[in-house]
């Protein structure tokens, strides 16, 4: 069968699967959420079935705070390079592509490989912004690896590396968040989790084995719209029946033990820690930040940062977006003072933030 | 910013390797990656190699990129 009449034929199932009232799905990735969007597949769910973003879009819960210690960073003098998508992403007072604009060295780069580079052909002071999930992690500690093996003296990485797990627990409640532990969580009221490809490509299936606990199941699904609506038949299924499983439903990429060598590069560079995470509040254990035998290519002990504290942004409820309370429209910037060509929250901003999935896709 | 690429090991130089589709050629780490073999398909993101796929499941993930499902 043709991969096209293999989608029809799924797509027509999950049509006419019957009505389920208050079903609700929560995609964890932004990469998933773009895919689903762009395809139309919100379109194709049975009546009463939704879904839900999730916190899975780095540029979207990495706080304002870190744009503003790289903008300190390159108003310093030093050389600043970024994945593409945080350049736009406004800080407290300015952002990496207005100071660029005004003439700061700052730069996008498709890998870490390209940043270290930079910095042994230019030899100027660069640090690379470390942002990313499981996915990209592995990547940014090799780089680490490299720079400290070649005696890089002029590189230093800017993390604000997060780990899936833990907001994923964090949204059903599985470990307590500060103020937020009064309320009921986030998550509670959730059918199943729409897990990301390729952060279990790393991690593996059984990483996520403490949703079971909680009557949850989710499916590990690639990004191609046959990946997305089969899984989500699995999901629905899955939900019906109450069996609650983590199904590997992307085995051309993801093996269910991962990827045991790029989790060893990434312990041997980086160790756990606590995190704030954009309108998520605080997480335990939910960061990677260096080792303190990496200690030299951390930017935050190399250079005074300064950064002025701001208040956050008044109306944006890009954080209720992220925990899948609330969709875009629900947000009074939304489309309005809020757009993708003027961005003021981070769901806006990235390209795989909800919003700007609901704006571009509609 | 999770996407990652399927692409062919065409040769090996250390920990480094040059891996080539549709005849876009780019250089990339295999560090993170158990036993990388010339003519190995693998998934790359952010320069790096991050996980291997058989031939034929390379084969079905291009397939569904060549039929314009290709998320960029």
């Amino acid at each position: 069968m043709s991969k096209d009449a293999e989608l029809n034929r799924l797509a027509g199932r999950l049509r006419s699967l019957p009505a389920r009232p208050g079903t609700r799905i929560m995609e964890v990735c932004g990469t998933h959420t773009v895919a689903i969007r762009r395809f139309g597949i919100q379109k194709l769910l049975p009546e009463g079935v939704r879904l839900v973003s999730g916190p899975g879009c780095p540029v979207c819960v990495t706080p304002e705070r870190f744009i503003d210690e790289a903008v300190s960073l390159a108003r310093q003098g030093v050389a600043v390079a970024s994945f593409g998508d945080m350049l736009r992403v406004p800080g407290s007072f300015s952002s990496l592509e207005r100071e660029r604009a005004d003439g700061r060295d700052v730069r996008a780069v498709y890998s870490p490989l390209d940043a270290l580079a930079q910095a042994e052909g230019t030899g100027k002071e660069t640090v690379f912004l470390a942002v990313g999930f499981e996915t990209t992690a592995p990547a940014i500690a090799a780089v680490a690896l490299k720079a400290v093996e070649k005696k890089a003296a002029n590189f230093s990485l800017l993390t604000a590396l997060r780990l899936v797990p833990p907001a994923l627990k964090a949204l059903i409640g599985e470990i307590p968040q500060g103020d937020a532990a009064a309320q009921p969580p986030a998550g509670s009221g959730l059918a199943g989790f729409l897990l990301p490809g390729h952060v279990s490509a790393i991690i593996g299936k059984h990483a996520y084995d403490f949703l079971l606990g909680h009557g949850l199941g989710g499916v590990i699904s690639g990004f191609e719209a046959v990946d997305i609506v089969s899984s989500l038949l699995l999901l629905l299924a899955m939900h019906e029946k109450g069996i609650y499983e983590i199904v590997n439903n992307y085995t051309r990429v993801v093996r269910d033990q991962g990827n045991e060598k790029s989790r060893g590069v990434m312990a041997e560079a980086f160790a756990v820690a606590d995190a704030e995470w954009r309108g998520l509040g605080a997480i335990p254990a939910s960061a990677l930040e260096l080792r303190p035998a990496f200690a030299g290519l951390d930017a935050r002990r190399r250079f005074a940062i300064k950064v002025e504290s701001a208040p956050p942004r008044l109306g944006c409820r890009c954080g209720e977006v992220l925990r899948g309370l609330v969709d875009p429209p629900a947000c009074p910037l939304f489309s309005k003072a809020c757009r993708p060509d003027h961005p003021l929250g981070p769901c806006m901003v990235s390209a795989e933030g909800s919003c700007s999935a609901w704006v571009t896709y509609g | 910013m999770c996407l990652a690429v399927p692409m062919k090991v065409i040769e090996i130089k250390g920990d480094m390797a040059v891996v080539e589709i549709s005849g876009l050629r780019r250089e990339v780490g295999i560090m993170l990656l158990d036993k990388v073999k010339l003519g190995d398909w693998v998934i790359i993101h952010a320069g790096f190699a991050i996980s291997k796929l058989t031939k034929k499941q390379a084969r079905e993930t291009l397939a569904l990129f060549e039929e314009g499902h290709l998320l960029v």
